[in-house]
């Protein structure tokens, strides 16, 4: 598990976040939600350690990621896995290459147990047989999977993703989702992902935290979502009107029932 | 304000070497990276450096010979000239200017693009040390290979020299010859790979350091990587001065 408490974060005269405090449970998807300049993205930089907190602190299970040195901070990292919104696969380097470079960095495997590895990834993700091929050479849907393949490699505890469905159709979104949500439960990861993308809420949000200004405004799960009367997440939930008029309809379904 | 923004940039550049300066995370890893900047920064340059290297020898040559003239100095002094200047100050520094310009650029746009791209944070992430891991191996690769190519610049100049004016007759072969092993101080060759090796050093640290804090889009990286060419090259004209100022 993860927790935040009363977490500020300011760069200049902006404050960003306010008095941020959250818990991240593992096996489910925890999901950050809100509109641009909510202060998401920093948030999730903070978890990882990329930000320090100018107040407050964040807690993996009961250590202090704070309280720690680079070198410690490093060691704890080596337990995360991280799906960027723009991929960040390395672009001189192979797919296969991208999936087995954090074994290089930091196992003694043989290249042989290594590679057997990459393809057990890539078997998780359903992308095999890519190995040879570079990121420019696969579609961006492929590439997120090979994201998600790389930051597996290692048998992550915690996995964060930043706007994993950005770019990406309806359909390889709920992909992308299931994969995420699936690899979650199997290795009770606890799995933080940043994003605004309504599919995503209402289908794998077991754990929302809706932040508005830098503030937490709502948290719940995707179950509570439909009924709540809190204006800020009805806002951003149910902003077109195709939404709203859906929800209208779900609601007296329910009450009719 | 000018001296506010030294400051800062030298203290974030000294924390940056003091964070590159660290165990590596898996030896093999810093090895091949090391080769592979080795090649990059060594065999890619060398090129550029002979021709650099074989008109500055020419130049050299030529513009003495035209100063002595008719006067009493005799005429094998241009090997003399050529051979000193070339080793002293022609090779490590102009040889350092230009990969300044060549390598320099490259090292800052190549970190600065992984930076953009978040290549860099997807690294801090997994655990690696970036600052040492893509600082040190491309350091000590410059530091390894540009004093080589420094020393071959030396004995490409050498021979320009020879071309430009035993060729066209200005003086003969046996002048030439006796001006290269007339007066020679061994020193001077020591200096040499001093002045190479502190050069190496500021180019690819500056550069990299220009690369790593990059900040915003392709503009940013492009004045990233200006501003790494502009500050090697007074830093490599500064302790250019220093080290003569030591060391003779």
């Amino acid at each position: 598990m993860i927790r935040t408490e009363n977490i500020h974060k300011s760069f200049g005269d902006n404050h960003v976040l306010k008095g941020v405090s959250a818990e991240f449970h593992a096996g489910k998807p925890n999901l950050i939600i809100g509109s641009s300049g909510a202060g998401k993205t920093v948030l999730l930089k903070l978890l990882i350690g990329l930000f320090r907190p100018s107040e407050g602190t964040v807690y993996y299970g009961d250590t202090n990621l704070f309280s720690l040195d680079d070198n410690e901070i490093r060691s704890i990292r080596m337990k995360v896995g991280m799906l960027f919104q723009g991929n960040a696969l390395f672009d001189s380097m192979t797919v296969g290459e991208n999936i087995r470079f954090p074994m290089d960095m930091f196992t003694r495997l043989s290249l042989k147990d290594k590679n057997k590895r990459v393809d057990e990834c890539l078997e998780m993700v359903n992308m095999e047989g890519i190995n040879d091929r570079y990121p420019s050479e696969v579609s961006g849907g492929m590439q997120k999977r090979v994201g998600i393949a790389r930051a597996m490699v290692l048998e992550p505890k915690y996995l964060f993703c930043d706007e994993p469905n950005s770019g990406l159709d309806p359909q390889t979104s709920i992909l992308i989702d299931e994969l995420i949500c699936s690899l979650t439960s199997q290795n009770n990861i606890t799995t933080v992902i940043n994003t605004h993308d309504m599919n995503s809420v209402m289908g794998i949000g077991d754990n929302i935290l809706l932040l508005k200004n830098g503030q937490v405004a709502w948290t719940g799960d995707k179950s509570q979502v439909l009924e709540s009367d809190n204006k800020v997440l009805e806002d951003f939930i149910f902003a077109s009107p195709f939404l709203r008029r859906l929800r209208e309809d779900a609601l007296k379904q329910r009450q009719g029932e | 304000m000018l001296i506010d923004t030294f400051l800062y940039n030298f203290g974030q550049y000294i924390l940056l070497l003091k964070s590159a300066i660290a165990k590596p995370e898996r030896f093999s890893m810093y090895y091949k990276e090391t080769i592979r900047q080795m090649d990059a920064i060594g065999v890619g340059s060398v090129f550029i450096v002979l021709l650099i290297s074989v008109f500055i020898g020419m130049v050299t040559a030529v513009q003495f010979a035209d100063q002595l003239g008719d006067s009493f100095i005799p005429s094998y002094y241009i090997g003399y000239i050529v051979r000193d200047i070339t080793i002293i100050e022609m090779a490590p520094t102009i040889t350092c200017l230009v990969l300044a310009g060549k390598v320099g650029s490259n090292l800052a746009a190549e970190i600065g693009g992984m930076r953009q791209k978040e290549h860099i944070d997807a690294m801090e992430i997994m655990g690696v040390n970036t600052a040492a891991y893509l600082i040190m191996p491309k350091v000590i690769a410059a530091v390894l290979v540009i004093p080589l190519l420094v020393a071959i610049s030396a004995f490409v100049s050498i021979i320009g020299g020879y071309l430009a004016t035993v060729l066209p007759g200005s003086i003969s072969h046996t002048e030439y010859v006796l001006g290269l092993r007339s007066f020679f101080v061994p020193r001077y060759v020591f200096i040499m790979f001093v002045k190479a090796g502190a050069f190496a050093f500021l180019l690819t640290s500056v550069s990299c350091y220009f690369g790593y804090y990059v900040k915003g889009g392709s503009i940013e990286l492009g004045e990233a990587s200006t501003s790494a060419v502009v500050v090697s090259n007074v830093l490599i004209l500064l302790f250019d001065f220093i080290i003569a100022l030591l060391l003779t």
